[in-house]
């Protein structure tokens, strides 16, 4: 089996077992030579320069913009905004895109298993609009039965927002057939693709979807820089999300005209270094390739699965398919608060999340407050699997119960 | 590998086996603590009478840390007069943040089995939760009924 911690300064120097993965992903040795190297070598402010070191800067900010166009496989680079992280994308879309066109009538359109991220700017939408906010809920493996979804479209959805990998369950959403029908009724369709990014290929074309959110640090690029695509058409239609500078054509006294696509949506100085940063992230990615990927994810889950039902009081949340989780395992113990689950696999080094997992509505749904969340990445390894398995058979021991 | 344990017994004794939850039916002081983040949620019930904190139980649901804690902070503070008890509350704020002396941290007794806590930042909020909603309640000198 290769070893991929190798490759990551943090995980070769440290004995944790880092399975946090769904919250962020390590860095790998070559992203942050990337962003390192465009700050040593073409430093300038990008798309203003005029100046050779300017043109450089802006070069390799735009070949970033075509790296991440090739990854989504979009038609166009133009389509590929560049934002902090998946929130600020589908906040984009909230207020260039909903605001100005829903009505009191119109339907938004959200599963129940969406991450707060995307519902609060939903919410918001439907508030200031007087639009209807509609759930679709799922079955408790977190799989969607098709009559639910039938029930759920209808000719006043003019939105729909879903995630394509729930963070909670790791499981993939129908989001084909959704999008298939809300555009049967007229409607476009957002993916927030912040877990599924990392765990499978993005085709945007062939999803049909309107507009794809993910985040670059939990693909292992830096915090603080995302990604929104939208269709040419829809983007060309909307107006700015924030003003001020890079986006504008001319600005007058009383008013300005535009920027161009991408350009329209990325006002201010851009993380130009976080963009080339993400390329380098993708290369790696696609170098390890998706199929070394999924095995090791899988076989990881796997056994992440078969360990934790051997441990008694141990509950698994969603499917009992290794290949239905997207490396997220969510679980409860019982009698023990998952905060207190996590601290005691922290003594072991072993890294998991514990809360609501921005999903409050999932949870509440699922009949629970809270639950602890152990995910693996590719770079994870038997041994952190079975450090995780061996101190969660001593949670309820050392919390005094059995 | 740290292979101590924070959750001593003297915690998981008092988070399995809490001395104090249950309704107090003749509360004359009650008050809800909650930590929104993680969850925690206690409701605070005291008996005060002539300035001594004569009754004391809690309800809700939490961590390990926070039931253990505020169920510590009764069995010590049931018996008290509210000055003594906001003085056992300044010594475990203090315990926290680990400028206590040895002499102070006797005093605490069984609190003081969550010295360590200082070194669990995330975790800081849930011991402080009874404490907290404790010095809340008597703070604002209410009227005694």
């Amino acid at each position: 089996m290769t070893d991929y911690k190798k490759d990551f300064p943090l995980l070769a120097e440290s004995d944790i077992a880092y399975l946090d993965n769904a919250a962020t992903e390590q860095r790998p040795a070559c992203v942050l030579d990337a962003e390192r190297e465009f700050y040593e070598r073409w430093n300038a402010n990008p798309l203003r320069g005029l100046y050779e070191l300017g043109v450089e800067a802006t070069e390799q900010y735009e070949h970033a913009r075509e790296r991440v166009a090739r990854f989504v496989h979009a038609k166009s680079e133009r389509e590929i905004i560049f934002t902090r992280n998946t929130t600020e994308g589908i906040n984009l879309v909230a207020y260039s895109y909903a605001l100005p066109r829903l009505k009191p009538g119109d339907e938004i359109l959200v599963t129940i298993m969406e991450h707060h991220s995307n519902l609060l700017p939903w919410q918001m939408a439907a508030r200031r609009t007087g639009a209807t906010l509609k759930y679709l809920e799922c079955e408790p493996d977190g799989s969607f039965t098709e009559e639910k979804i039938c029930d759920a479209v209808t000719p006043h959805t003019k939105l729909a927002a879903l995630t394509l990998v729930s963070n909670v369950l790791g499981r993939a959403t129908p989001a084909e057939k959704l999008i298939g029908m809300v555009h049967e009724n007229g409607g476009v369709v957002l993916a927030d693709a912040a877990q599924a990014a990392p765990h499978m290929p993005i085709d945007v074309t062939a999803l049909d979807v309107d507009f794809l959110a993910f985040s670059g640090h939990k693909l292992m690029a830096p915090m603080g820089i995302g990604v929104l695509y939208g269709k040419q058409e829809l983007l060309e239609e909307m107006p700015p999300f924030l003003t001020g500078g890079e986006m504008i054509d001319r600005v007058m006294r009383e008013g300005a005209v535009f920027a161009e696509l991408p350009h329209k949506f990325e006002a201010g100085t851009v993380n130009a270094g976080g963009a080339v940063a993400l390329a380098a992230a993708i290369d790696y990615l696609e170098s390890i390739g998706w199929k070394e990927i999924t095995e090791r994810e899988e076989m990881l889950t796997a056994q992440l699965l078969a360990g934790m039902k051997k441990v008694p009081g141990v509950h698994i949340l969603g499917s009992g398919d290794e290949k239905e989780h997207c490396g997220i395992v969510s679980f409860t113990v019982d009698d023990v608060h998952p905060h207190d689950i996590a601290s005691i696999l922290d003594e072991a080094h072993v890294a998991v999340r514990a809360g609501h997992h921005c999903a409050q509505p999932l949870l509440e749904w699922l009949g629970i407050s809270s639950c602890a969340r152990a995910s693996v990445a590719f770079y994870n390894t038997p041994e952190d699997v079975g450090r995780f398995l061996d101190q969660l058979a001593q949670v309820r021991r050392m919390m005094g119960y059995e | 590998m740290n292979n101590r344990t924070f959750y001593n017994e003297v915690l998981t004794d008092h988070n399995r086996y809490p001395g104090h939850k249950e309704k107090l039916a003749d509360a004359n002081l009650v008050l809800e603590g909650v930590n929104p983040s993680c969850g925690d949620d206690i409701v605070l019930q005291l008996r005060v009478k002539d300035g001594r904190i004569a009754e004391g139980t809690f309800t809700g649901d939490g961590c390990a840390i926070s039931q253990a804690s505020v169920d510590i902070m009764l069995d010590l503070v049931i018996g008290k007069t509210k000055e003594e008890a906001m003085h056992l509350a300044d010594l475990f704020f203090r315990m926290i943040k680990g400028t206590v002396s040895d002499e102070e941290l006797e005093e605490l007794e069984e609190a003081s089995a969550l010295v360590d806590i200082s070194h669990m930042p995330a975790r800081v909020k849930c011991a402080v939760l009874g404490w907290h909603t404790l010095t809340e309640m008597l703070g604002d000198e209410p009227e005694e009924k």
